[in-house]
């Protein structure tokens, strides 16, 4: 396997200090300029392989957007670099990012939001394809069309129609046809099913899943259904606070976690049939991104948290079973 | 064993421009005292106006048109306000998926707690400061005596939602209706809330009506589980069941939906097709357009719940046929 996408020592900080007024404070009888900083991605490290399914997983805030969004150049990231398929991505200008823009796609969570109301299906459709194919007829591109309407199971015939006349999986398909249209190679989807119900939801996986073998497509897939995250992604990535805490294969993470926050997040997901009350309980709230926690991100929460979790970052490690975790307790073995 | 609220052929619509959208058709339902009830369904098939119904707080132009709500022997679908704040006060709180519904952004939490307290209870301004002490306790705020000061904004969205349950104990109330209670939260803290629900619900030997979309969540949570689908109950019966042997074409095809019951494959069962509009229902089982099972029959008449073995209700005629 080789990587497609390699994401190296990554931040991505957003300065909302406001203007410079709003960033004047009065401490100890002194005019001081501070800056507010969101540390939404902290120093990330991750390949996707050409070809797999790269589930994101954490909770909410911990910057499973912002890391596919930076990852997708609509945002620059501070720190590191974005190779794709060996190729520096994350200092390219606009227009030499133009020809990663066909190959790299993205699926918002909200369809409605991200489906301009005011074009038509075909309209929505047929401008992505001519943009990146200028050479393309008016029937080639018609055909396209028709074509990828088709294989996300929209009939073509409603290709007249507005965004709004078509029910929420609808509008789902019709997101997926629109990345699809380009023959991209990777697609980032953040959240593509979390809008829909659980008897619509199986049907825009299925169409994940069969555009995926079809066309060999590489997936970064962000969910909080864990349940679906295991059944569809091949790796897992744990997130919290911006950071990676845990890198294994689905079977391996689902099977036997090793970092705490992973293993408390497992244990939190409601089993059918099962009983409520044995949940591992966290202590605390999730701090937030503008001041991070000294040390290990989780301490805070953790109930393995020693000294040394306080004061020292821990380093992603391998362990034998390919599993990558950053957790002091489980280098020292106690965990 | 005793009756905690009795719902009886109940019928709420919407009287709109372009037509009237019959959002709950004909549900008949009994929870007992202190029993847990799930309420699942897919959007839009009618779970909150339910859960609104029961206490009076359907948005216009929604109406009760039909039916009975029997609750401590009393027909409360037809109260007035002010009768149904009596109730909405004493006996029955709702719990919202936004916190933000209950609680006062410009009041400290102190003050709104005391509020409701010394609005329904003859206590003393001590006494009530108490009772809010102990709720918070209850639900597992620490330090409350420094957070009575404190005003919404300053909790996480998973504290908040405690501090609303926390007002709902307030008046002991025999029912709680939680509306999608953690639907906004994290996994994690989902799973703390739903721990308290219980554990309160228990304790206190309370009702519950627990709505959500989330099938797992209420096989953990609730003792019984009706199946809503376009306004009406399809299946009913008790939780591990539903879960385990599901009846109806819809309740078999929601479970079976789920990626824990591929069975190693890697394609998801899915339902074709979706619910249909309200506005133009089919003649008659609500689920014919997309069931794979049915008969001639089902096209023209609308099937009733019919008792299966196992304990549980179906509307179906293939279940009937088939049982
Ligand atoms: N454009 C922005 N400007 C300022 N802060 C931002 C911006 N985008 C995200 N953030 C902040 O960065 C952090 C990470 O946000 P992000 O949206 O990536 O989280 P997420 O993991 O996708 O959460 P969710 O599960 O809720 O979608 C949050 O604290 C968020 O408030
Ligand atoms: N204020 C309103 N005006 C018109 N129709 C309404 C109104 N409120 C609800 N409805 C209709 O009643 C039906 C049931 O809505 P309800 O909110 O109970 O669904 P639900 O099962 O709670 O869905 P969700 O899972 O999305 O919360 C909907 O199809 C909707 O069209
Ligand atoms: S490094 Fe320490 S605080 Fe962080 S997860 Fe491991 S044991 Fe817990
Ligand atoms: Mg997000
Ligand atoms: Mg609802």
């Amino acid at each position: 396997m080789t990587a497609i996408l390699e994401i190296r020592d990554v931040d991505k900080h957003f300065d909302i200090s406001g203007s410079f007024i709003d960033q004047l404070r009065i401490s100890h009888g002194k005019l001081n300029r501070k800056k507010t900083v969101v540390k939404a991605v902290n120093n990330i490290t991750l390949d996707v392989q050409a070809g797999e399914t790269l589930a994101v997983v954490g909770e909410s805030g911990c910057g499973k957007s912002t890391l596919a969004r930076t990852v997708m150049r609509l945002y620059r990231p501070n720190k590191g670099e974005i190779l794709y398929k060996g190729e520096r991505i994350d200092n390219l200008s606009s227009a030499k990012m133009r020809p990663y823009r066909t190959r790299m796609q993205m699926v918002f969570q909200d369809p409605y939001a991200s489906l301009n109301p005011r074009m038509t299906v075909r309209q929505i459709l047929e401008e992505p394809v001519r943009f990146h194919n200028p050479g393309l007829s008016r029937a080639e591109v018609h055909d396209k069309v028709a074509e990828v309407m088709t294989q996300v199971g929209v009939d073509p015939a409603w290709a007249t129609n507005y965004p709004h006349e078509f029910s929420g999986g609808q509008r789902q398909r019709i997101s997926i046809a629109r990345a699809l249209v380009v023959d991209p190679e990777f697609i980032a989807a953040d959240e593509p099913i979390a809008a829909l119900d659980v008897s619509i939801q199986a049907q825009i996986l299925n169409l994940l899943m069969d555009a995926q073998e079809e066309r060999g497509l590489t997936y970064l897939f962000i969910s909080h259904d864990l349940s679906v995250v295991e059944h569809i992604s091949n790796r897992v990535a744990v997130m919290y606070l911006g950071c990676v805490c845990e890198l294994a294969t689905a079977k391996e993470l689902f099977s036997n976690p090793k970092h705490p926050y992973t293993q408390a997040l497992l244990s939190a997901i409601p089993k059918l049939g099962g009983e409520a009350g044995n949940h591992i309980r966290l202590s605390g709230d999730v701090p937030t991104p503008i001041n991070l926690p000294t040390g290990c991100v989780f301490h805070g929460r953790c109930p393995h948290a020693d000294e040394r979790c306080m004061r020292e970052i821990p380093m992603q490690r391998t362990l034998d079973n390919g599993t990558i975790v950053a957790c002091h307790g489980v280098e020292e073995g106690r965990i | 064993m005793d009756k905690l609220i009795e719902i009886k052929d109940l019928r709420v619509d919407f009287a709109l421009r372009a037509g009237t959208v019959q959002a709950v058709r004909d549900v008949s339902l009994t929870i007992n005292k202190g029993e847990r009830l799930g309420i699942v369904g897919e959007s839009g098939a009618g779970k909150s106006v339910l859960g609104f119904s029961l206490i009076n707080l359907i948005s216009k132009p929604g109406k009760i048109t039909g039916g009975e709500i029997i609750f401590n022997g009393h027909d409360i679908s037809k109260y007035t306000y002010e009768q149904m704040r009596e109730i909405r006060g004493h006996h029955i709180s709702m719990i919202f998926q936004d916190p933000m519904m209950t609680l006062n952004p410009v009041l400290t939490i102190g003050t709104q707690m005391k509020e409701t307290i010394l609005a329904h209870m003859d206590v003393s301004e001590k006494e009530a400061e108490a009772i809010c002490l102990d709720k918070l306790h209850k639900v597992y705020i620490p330090s409350p005596e420094k957070r009575l000061k404190q005003y919404p904004h300053e909790f996480s969205g998973g504290m908040r939602q405690r501090i609303v349950i926390a007002i709902s104990l307030l008046t002991s109330p025999q029912l709680i209706i939680a509306d999608e209670p953690t639907t906004a939260l994290d996994v994690t803290i989902q799973a703390e809330i739903m721990d308290l629900l219980l554990e309160l619900c228990e304790t206190e030997n309370m009702g519950l009506i627990l709505i959500t979309h989330d099938l797992a969540v209420v096989s953990e949570v609730t003792q019984r589980i009706a199946v809503l689908y376009a306004g009406k109950v399809v299946e009913l019966g008790p939780a591990q069941e539903i879960i385990s042997n599901p009846k109806h074409p819809y309740t078999k095809g929601l479970i079976a939906a789920l990626p824990q019951m591929a069975g190693g494959k890697k394609r998801l069962n899915q339902i074709p097709g979706m619910m249909p509009s309200l506005l133009d229902m089919p003649k008659g089982c609500p689920f014919e357009p997309r069931c794979t099972v049915s008969l001639g029959k089902c096209k023209t008449e609308i099937p009733a719940l019919a008792c299966l073995d196992g304990g549980t209700q179906a509307a179906c005629f293939m279940c009937e046929g088939g049982k």
